[in-house]
């Protein structure tokens, strides 16, 4: 079954064409990346989906419930994590998560359940307004799964955290699928997306210009793969008579062979006992974004 | 009750008072800082007015000295009197303010040495001192008086200057943080995007607003038990017989401020923004509703001006069945009016406002 089955959708602000006739189909049990800069629209497309904006043309299906108008047999079916943190004010972590859980039904144990979860048991008492971003985007991800729900919505859960606690997040992240649960999380960062997501939709002006899994983005990609070795490893002209190297170049941290056979030319490296400190590096999903909008991606 | 307990409106309510209740500058403004007036209005200047005149008697002053006793009874009550045997000195201390006058006798003649600093003090002085002096004229003939003089109250108790404030200042406290709550949980509220978070929980709009009110009104109660409370313990408030009237003038009001708030709320972009406007709102018209002065004495402009204001019918409504006596039917009029101004603001209110702040 489809989780979410979106046609046509199209959004304007004014002038700007926030979502630009998109179409897409997430079926269950997906991780789904939108990846994309800010003002991409992917704010804008995940609302539409979550039924808190109304579309201007175009169809959505939700769980194969229609979201406009405001649809109650589909609200206790999805969980929502709103790119502010949507806090009660001055409440504590555990109050906080508490109230989510009553307005579903859901009783105290469940709750602080969800608390242990993900990691802010020792948090319990502490109001929302002193804890770290980090923190606060964990208990924030914990009342939006609360209820169990069927289909969950990130919205850049990671956006203003430094890397250490990004790279924290994602354990979490990637586990609140494992029960076959659809999620659907948009982000900026190409590398997360590359490590949580079965399929990427990369979207940039208001337009989704490809959708598929981050391997398949990058080998539709067709971009050369870079060699590099130790320095002295081999000279340049040893380096450029390697069947299949196209280009060749040296620096102060080795010599770099760029290829469309990596494969081959490793071989060939080993072959002449030139795999001194060799790294292969091959396309990733930068490199995608930059051959799909012709321009460098810009966070 | 357990079933209640357990219901989004009731854990709502909770968040929402927990919030209130630990926001330190809601809580000074909502309670404290009208309390802090009615200190200032009921403690400090309402005794002034009781506070005797001090007289310094330079030598002896038969006219006062052979006063019949229920003279003097009286004449003790309006003075404070100190001997002194020294006129200089005594003037001395008339024109430094530690007394407000000195007397002396010159053969028939009392003369009262006055300072003007405290004009009200001296024209009591004045005017007491004379009416016992025509007092002892008249005894002076040794025939009784042929007119006589009684004077009588209107209300069962004068309407002290307690009295006065209490009705007021808590109109203007119930106001201040019916308008300010409703302001700011709307803004920030939307500012944080827990409105839109709200908008995606099995929870309808009636609940969230149902919840809001529910705690603005408890709030609001808390604040009239806390005035009356207090004025009637610390500064000898008393209530008249429909004071209870005031409980639904409070809730209406109560609704009727959360309106102006939600206006302020919906049209301003920040929390700031709205607190600010809310406050713009309320506090002028606080003044010119009379709840920090009586406005009889404001040109007829000014109070025909005043009632278009809420606040006024809401204070007069107040005044009325808690200090004047008047029946409960006196609040009848008020109610409507802020009723309809509830209405009215609200509807106002919903078509200003935008699910964004952008």
């Amino acid at each position: 079954m489809t989780a979410i089955h979106v046609t046509g959708l199209t959004k304007r602000y004014g002038d700007l064409v926030a979502v630009d006739a998109v179409s897409l189909d997430v079926a269950e049990g997906e991780f789904v990346g939108v990846l994309g800069p800010n003002g991409a629209g992917k704010t804008t497309l995940l609302e539409m989906v979550e039924g808190l904006r109304q579309p201007e043309a175009g169809g959505i299906e939700v769980l194969g419930e229609p979201v406009w108008p405001r649809n109650p047999r589909l609200q206790p079916r999805i969980g929502v994590q709103l790119q502010a943190s949507s806090f009660f004010e001055r409440l504590t972590a555990r109050e906080q998560i508490r109230t989510f859980a009553s307005l579903y039904g859901v009783g105290r144990a469940t709750a602080d359940g969800w608390l242990e979860r993900v990691g802010l048991t020792d948090k319990a008492d502490s109001r929302v307004e002193d804890l770290s971003g980090g923190q606060a985007q964990r208990l924030s991800i914990a009342c939006a799964l609360v209820h169990d729900p069927e289909l969950v919505f990130l919205d850049e859960p990671t956006a203003a955290l430094d890397p250490q606690a990004r790279r924290n997040l994602w354990d979490l992240l990637s586990s609140i699928n494992d029960s076959g649960r659809t999620v659907v999380l948009t982000t900026h960062y190409m590398d997360e997306a590359e490590v949580l997501c079965d399929r990427v939709a990369v979207m940039d002006h208001g337009r989704i210009l490809q959708f598929d899994t981050p391997a398949a983005l990058v080998r539709g990609l067709d971009a050369p793969a870079r060699i590099r070795v130790a320095p002295g490893a081999l000279t340049l002209a040893q380096a450029a008579a390697i069947p299949g190297v196209t280009e060749t170049r040296e620096d102060v941290d080795g010599v770099v062979l760029v290829t469309r056979d990596p494969a081959g030319v490793v071989g060939a490296l080993a072959a002449g006992d030139h795999l001194d400190g060799v790294t292969v590096q091959t396309g990733t999903l930068e490199d995608v974004f930059l051959s799909l909008t012709g321009r460098e991606y810009r966070a | 009750m357990r079933a209640l307990q357990q219901s989004p409106f009731w854990a709502l309510s909770v968040a929402i008072l927990r919030g209130f209740l630990r926001d330190r500058a809601a809580v000074f403004f909502a309670v404290v800082f009208p309390l802090m007036f009615l200190v200032l209005f009921g403690g400090i200047l309402g005794n002034q007015d009781q506070s005797k005149v001090d007289l310094v008697q330079v030598g002896a002053v038969p006219l006062v000295d052979g006063l019949p006793k229920e003279a003097r009874a009286a004449f003790r009550q309006t003075f404070e009197v100190e001997q002194a045997k020294d006129r200089a000195a005594a003037l001395e201390k008339v024109r430094k303010g530690d007394a407000d006058v000195a007397i002396e006798q010159r053969g028939n003649d009392l003369v009262a040495h006055y300072t003007q600093t405290d004009q009200v003090k001296a024209a009591v002085t004045q005017g007491t001192l004379r009416a016992f002096v025509d007092g002892a004229n008249v005894a002076a003939t040794g025939r009784p008086p042929t007119y006589s003089f009684t004077a009588e109250r209107v209300e069962d108790d004068s309407l002290s200057v307690i009295q006065f404030v209490t009705p007021g200042l808590l109109g203007w406290a119930v106001a201040m943080s019916a308008a300010f709550g409703s302001a700011a949980t709307l803004q920030g509220w939307r500012q944080s995007k827990l409105l839109r978070r709200l908008q995606l929980a099995p929870v309808g709009t009636g609940t969230i607003v149902g919840a809001r009110v529910a705690v603005t009104l408890l709030i609001a109660f808390g604040q009239l038990a806390i005035f009356l409370g207090l004025g009637a313990a610390a500064f000898g408030l008393t209530l008249t017989g429909s004071w209870w009237m005031s409980i639904p003038l409070v809730a209406v009001g109560t609704l009727c401020f959360m309106a102006i708030g939600l206006l302020a709320g919906a049209l301003a972009r920040t929390t700031e923004g709205a607190v600010n406007l809310a406050n713009f709102l309320v506090l002028p018209m606080a003044f010119l509703s009379g709840s920090f002065f009586p406005l009889d004495g404001a040109p007829s402009w000014l109070q025909r001006l005043s009632d278009l204001l809420p606040l006024k019918h809401f204070n007069s409504g107040m005044l009325d069945v808690m200090v004047r006596g008047e029946g409960p039917a006196a609040a009848l009029a008020p109610l409507g009016i802020l009723a309809g101004f509830a209405v009215v603001v609200t509807l106002l209110a919903a078509r200003l406002f935008r699910w964004e702040t952008t």
